[in-house]
């Protein structure tokens, strides 16, 4: 079986996200893989454990984004790709989908590809369906578990979360997921995965390399800006007992009619 | 072509709108009068006609549906081909969809299937030189950013609780028009097995009210869990009898269970459950936090809530910093005569 999983590199979950001068800066705070895209990469490496074949994991974006890369080569992946080309810097969603859609058909005779729900910086979330839709493959967002895979019979059957509550569906393979939490706690790389991604020469693909022309991209961010200070005056809830601290309290909740 | 240049799509699921389709035809209504249009809407599957008949009553100037049986199930494929029609067809400027899972994704393939552009997750809208501007929150909130789609159609998704429901007025009525299905039932990639529908309760986006409980539920001195339970196990037991009492919060507020991720990931509670950012973001008229100390990243999921009230016993805890009202104690002594209190004065 051939698996690709697709990430981001994104500052990490802890950072402090400021605009400073009209551009966004997360201080010293690391570049790290999504959050969400761990989730996506244990996916990959639990059905190449259970089912046998390698994973690829792609990403694109600049010289830096090979930390990431080299962090899903530590977890288990066999191979990376990043996708390089200045002219995708400015790259939307839609682009993005483009993008990578040929990179999946450039690696070629993929069963399944693996992406985390959505990245944690522009939180936008369309870019699995959009890269599922420009393939023609299936879309299966928001899976929390893969019940079945069948490579051969070219079918899979995985459980997904909807609003009401879980869905568990049959799709012909290829197929394009996005994963949810509930997939697996993402392992940590190993020490021994860790030498081997530190000395990984990650190929590097441009536009010319997949064969496509830069994709048009048609969202602009005329504005970012830091919201609004919130101007909150906590007052402390003062008593002898607890009993008396929550009666002040639930009073003075129903007084300010928020309910 | 249609006059109405503005098309909303209405989420439903077995023949209930979600409460964000109606919002989506709110900031649809809303945008209309900017722009001098009017808005259409399309629903697809059960009873797709009625709720069709029923967006007239919240305004809407026309209606289409289509229920056809490769539409009774939901699945992404079938819906996003009847979008990209309906919408090939009456060449709307705006395409306006809930932030609900299905939302999401057939927005996302719509702006494929259409060569437009998607923004999503929305929390306002504006209209300068007659062109859409929305402004979305990133990185789970910590910035806010204006963005723009320089395609036709700019397909947008609204978040929930961002936008009003318009008022329904029965009087107002119209005949919908009947569209076809366009993918045949075997040219659909995948098909649903079952459905196992969550357990009751409110749905957290949606909620007026958000109860969350963090790592601080599991520390109850006063409870001795059974002796056959290992460390780990007594651990969750705790922290199981500790969210009764915030579930119990929430019903008699009528509102949403959440947790923070240090909860999520001990155990305590299903991921569902979890705010923050790589949780849900939430934007209640209220929301407590129990036993939870405030990480940036669960902030993140919160800090936009009308009111935030707090109960710590660490008086120094960096929630306290956004919350209007705290109370430093321990929650396991202060939940129980609030859950009276409030059930006293709510008449429950």
């Amino acid at each position: 079986m051939k698996i690709v999983v697709c990430i981001k590199q994104v500052p990490d979950s802890a950072a402090k996200v400021v605009v400073e001068d009209g551009q966004v800066t997360w201080g010293d705070a690391p570049l790290v893989m999504n959050p969400w895209d761990e989730y996506a990469v244990e996916a990959a490496l639990q059905q190449s454990e259970a089912h046998g074949g390698d994973v690829i994991v792609v990403s694109m974006g600049g010289e830096g984004v090979q930390e990431a890369l080299k962090n899903a080569l530590a977890m288990g992946c066999n191979e990376a790709i990043l996708i390089n080309d200045p002219a995708l810097a400015q790259a939307d969603s839609q682009a993005t989908a483009r993008v990578l859609a040929a990179a999946i058909q450039k690696i070629g005779h993929v069963d399944v590809a693996f992406f985390g729900r959505q990245a944690i910086d522009d939180d936008m979330g369309v870019t699995a369906a959009q890269t599922a839709r420009v393939l023609g493959w299936p879309s299966l967002s928001l899976v929390s578990v893969i019940e079945a895979i069948d490579p051969d019979g070219g079918k899979i059957r995985v459980t997904r979360t909807i609003e009401e509550g879980r869905q568990v569906m049959e799709s012909r393979l290829p197929a394009l997921l996005s994963v949810s939490k509930d997939i697996g706690e993402p392992r940590y790389p190993s020490f021994m995965g860790i030498r081997k991604a530190s000395r990984a020469n990650i190929p590097q693909w441009t536009l010319e390399d997949l064969g496509i022309q830069a994709p048009q991209s048609v969202v602009r961010w005329p504005e970012i800006m830091n919201p609004p200070a919130k101007e909150v005056t906590t007052e402390i809830i003062e008593g002898e007992t607890p009993e008396e601290k929550a009666e002040k309290l639930a009073g003075k909740i129903l007084a300010e009619k928020v309910l | 072509m249609s006059e109405n240049k503005i098309l909303v799509f209405i989420d439903q699921f077995k023949g209930q709108a979600l409460p964000a389709s109606w919002e989506a035809l709110g900031a649809g209504l809303h945008l209309a009068e900017k722009l001098d249009t009017g808005v259409a809407v399309l629903v697809a599957g059960p009873q797709a006609q009625s709720l069709a008949e029923q967006a007239y009553q919240y305004g809407a100037q026309q209606a289409f549906y289509a229920d056809d049986e490769t539409l009774s199930d939901y699945r992404p494929e079938p819906y996003a081909a009847l979008i990209a029609k309906v919408a090939g067809e009456q060449d709307p400027d705006v395409l306006l969809l809930p932030t609900t899972m299905r939302g999401r994704e057939l927005a996302a393939m719509a702006a494929i299937d259409l060569e437009g552009g998607v923004l999503a997750d929305v929390t306002e809208l504006e209209v300068q030189d007659g062109k859409v501007i929305a402004t979305r929150p990133i990185y789970a909130g910590k910035l806010l950013s204006k963005a723009v789609c320089e395609a036709k159609p700019q397909i947008i998704t609204t978040r929930g609780r961002a936008f009003s429901k318009p008022e329904q007025d029965p009087a107002r009525a119209g005949t919908p028009t009947q569209v076809e299905a366009v993918m045949a039932a075997d040219e659909i990639p995948s098909r649903v097995v079952e459905y196992s529908e969550s357990e009751g309760g409110v749905s957290l986006t949606d909620a007026g009210v958000v109860v969350s409980g963090g790592r601080g539920v599991a520390m109850n001195p006063n409870l001795t869990p059974p002796s056959d339970l290992d460390e780990k196990e007594a651990e969750i037991w705790k922290a199981q009898q500790g969210f009764e009492l915030v579930g119990e919060l929430a019903d008699v507020l009528g509102g949403a269970v959440g947790a923070s991720r240090a909860a999520v990931d001990a155990g305590y509670i299903p991921y569902r459950h979890q705010v923050g950012q790589t949780g849900k973001v939430v934007t209640p008229d209220l929301y407590i936090a129990i036993g939870i100390s405030g990480a940036i990243q669960h902030l993140a999921g919160m800090r936009n809530s009308k009111m935030i009230v707090a109960i710590n016993k660490d008086p120094d805890a960096p929630i306290f910093k956004l919350a209007r009202f705290g109370v430093v104690g321990d929650l396991y002594s202060v939940l129980p005569p609030l859950i009276e209190a409030f059930r006293e004065r709510l008449g429950k």
